[in-house]
């Protein structure tokens, strides 16, 4: 691909600032990608945000990517977006596979990361700290055949058929509602006793 | 709990205030006296996945206070086939028909959307002809999705009629779209470089004649519910939210602008030559419920006016790009020579190698801003491909804008949102 674009200005701004919390940076198909340290990330983002010159008001996308090659890092991306400058600029940061695949979660920046994210932690097993409610979204509450969107797991799922259908046909209440939902008001009495117990038990060890 | 909600006098609405627009009419929030607290517990009610007002598999689990909606918890999934999994074992040109089923309401956008991405990722020009065809396929998808959602949400607040009319047009643009591409629901009418095939004869010409009718259905709509006091009680003040909750929350298309921020992506990063149109883009200013009706009706008909300049504009000529790499050779010659038909056979089993890179390109579908993400390793199947789903981004606001108003307004909330869970789940 012939890269004639200029690279964003953000990135300079960002070298300035921050120096070595921000890595390597291109523009790749006239877009300009940068990486950042996982652990400085949660402030650059904010600045971006904040920042007079910078103003990236509204997060298009978060997502991860895996690649074939086993050896490169599990990659964050975060898309960004000034309104006001009408600017688009893409944000990665690396997670190698050794490490743990955790990042600062963005919801207190943007509140539309908060799907994007959860969806990212159910699909790839991405945790984001801090996140109000990191549940698996597109997978049911109970589901643990894994990561789908990871390149280990095969297309057809981990268990057999007939596993699957024996989880499906013995999944209790708690793979259709969320801990918080089963205590809400008088409906946490009118379940069944075992379930409740259960319930109370696992609620402790419940923070994932 | 006790609160209730009066509306002053709908039917009795003026219509219009001093300055010709429709008169909001006023909800007025107060203790009903007289009325004892029964109980003061909160109910846990679930909603679906299988319930007509959910529009497609979604389920929300709403705890209540009275009638007062306290808390609502969408689940989604019910419809997840792993469309981005699949994409990374197929070649780019079988991620098409996949795109159709996401969402299946504007299926020619997202084909187009997703031929784009793959275009730009290889460095390919697609011709003139292609360009404004696909620009034609880009706003029938628009209105035909825009259509449902008049048609299934005033059938959410009551209104059947509009159900009927709204189904009926649709079906005149599904026989448009059958002639075309021989589907009528999962049209996979792009091709990566080009189309699948080009409009039939007469086609333009039947197009244009539609065109000239459509309008007034529009404007027997309105004529139902612009100014109908149900509607405006409905509608009006309901599921509000503010500019800066709207970029806050990521919400994008009809959502946004019935919000008042003016961002298209046709306008703001234009394909497909957008820029080189005139249409303008409808803004609201309350960001309810009422405002997207607004917003979305008057999109149909910017839409229409796209339509007739590109069918003016139409230039005669190949609707595939001159690039053997990606474009299969003609039928005839594959049957009788033996390069093509070795050039046909590796392009079909092998593939289409792309470049080493990534693009991230968005396109204004009827829900919003769809973006698809396609990193390449330079084989033959993408690393990943990833939707951006307008849908899912937009009905992830759903609690924000429904807590706080009766259970009856969640349905209209919901209904306004346009959603499609085949976009959402994905």
């Amino acid at each position: 691909m012939s890269d004639a674009a200029p690279e964003n200005p953000s990135v300079a701004g960002l070298r300035a600032r921050f120096g070595a919390a921000v890595g390597p940076s291109a523009v790749v198909a006239g877009a300009t990608v940068v990486h950042l340290a996982v652990d400085r990330a949660h402030e650059i983002l904010a600045w971006l945000r904040d920042a007079p010159e910078e103003r990236y008001d509204y997060l298009v996308d978060v997502t991860a990517v895996e690649y074939r090659d086993r050896e490169r890092p599990l990659e964050v991306v975060y898309q960004l977006r000034s309104l006001a400058r009408n600017a688009m600029l893409r944000i990665k940061i690396d997670l190698p596979k050794g490490g743990p695949l955790e990042v600062d979660s963005v919801v207190d920046l943007w509140h539309g990361a908060d799907w994007l994210e959860r969806e990212t932690y159910d699909m790839f097993g991405v945790r984001f700290r801090g996140h109000p409610d990191l549940r698996r979204i597109l997978m049911w509450e109970t589901y643990s055949e894994g990561y789908p969107l990871r390149k280990d797991f095969p297309l057809r799922g981990r268990f057999s058929r007939s596993e699957q259908v024996r989880r499906a046909l013995g999944a209790g209440l708690d793979a259709h509602y969320s801990m918080e939902e089963l205590t809400i008001a008088d409906a946490y009495d009118s379940l069944p006793a075992d379930v409740r117990e259960r319930l109370a038990s696992e609620r402790g060890g419940a923070e994932r | 709990m006790a609160e209730r909600r009066v509306v002053e006098m709908a039917l009795a609405t003026p219509g219009v205030d001093a300055a010709g627009r429709p008169a909001r009419i006023p909800l007025v929030a107060q203790a009903s006296p007289g009325e004892p607290d029964l109980k003061t517990d909160h109910m846990l009610i679930n909603i679906g996945p299988q319930h007509p007002a959910t529009h497609g598999v979604l389920r929300l689990v709403v705890e209540l206070d009275g009638e007062v909606v306290v808390r609502v918890i969408p689940h989604i999934g019910y419809l997840h086939s792993g469309f981005e999994k699949l994409g990374e074992y197929r070649h780019y040109n079988q991620i098409i028909p996949l795109t159709d089923r996401t969402d299946y309401l504007s299926a020619p956008a997202n084909n187009v959307a997703f031929a784009l991405a793959a275009e730009r990722l290889m460095g390919i020009e697609i011709t003139e002809r292609c360009t404004v065809l696909r620009v034609i396929a880009c706003e029938l998808s628009r209105i035909i999705s825009h259509l449902v959602w008049a048609g299934t949400t005033a059938i959410d607040i009551g209104a059947f009629t509009v159900f009927l009319w709204m189904f009926q047009e649709r079906e005149r643009v599904y026989n448009l779209i059958e002639e075309w591409t021989g589907a009528r629901l999962t049209t996979t009418l792009t091709r990566v470089g080009g189309l699948m095939a080009d409009v039939p004869e007469g086609w333009t010409g039947r197009l244009r004649e539609w065109c000239a009718k459509f309008p007034k259905t529009l404007d027997e709509v309105d004529r139902m519910l612009l100014r109908n006091g149900i509607w405006l009680g409905r509608t009006q003040d309901v599921g509000v939210m503010t500019a800066a909750e709207a970029i806050d929350y990521s919400l994008s298309g009809p959502m946004l602008r019935a919000s008042g921020v003016a961002f298209d992506v046709r306008k703001d990063h234009p394909y497909l030559g957008y820029d080189s149109y005139d249409f303008e883009v409808p803004v609201g200013e309350h960001g309810d419920v009422y405002d997207r009706y607004l917003v979305r009706m008057e999109e149909m008909r910017q839409s229409v006016r796209i339509l007739l300049q590109a069918l003016d504009r139409l230039p005669d000529g190949p609707i595939n790009a001159a690039d053997p790499r990606v474009i299969l050779p003609p039928k005839q010659r594959l049957m009788s020579d033996m390069e093509s038909m070795i050039h046909h056979f590796k392009q079909v089993m092998e593939g289409v190698p792309a470049p080493v890179g990534e693009v991230y390109v968005p396109v204004e579908n009827p829900k919003g801003e769809l973006g698809t993400y396609l990193v390449s390793d330079g084989s033959a199947k993408p690393v990943r491909w990833r939707i951006r789903p307008p849908s899912f981004l937009n009905i992830a606001a759903l609690p924000k804008m429904a807590e706080g108003h009766l259970l009856s307004d969640l349905i209209a909330i919901n209904a306004s949102v346009d959603i499609v869970m085949g976009e959402i789940d994905r």
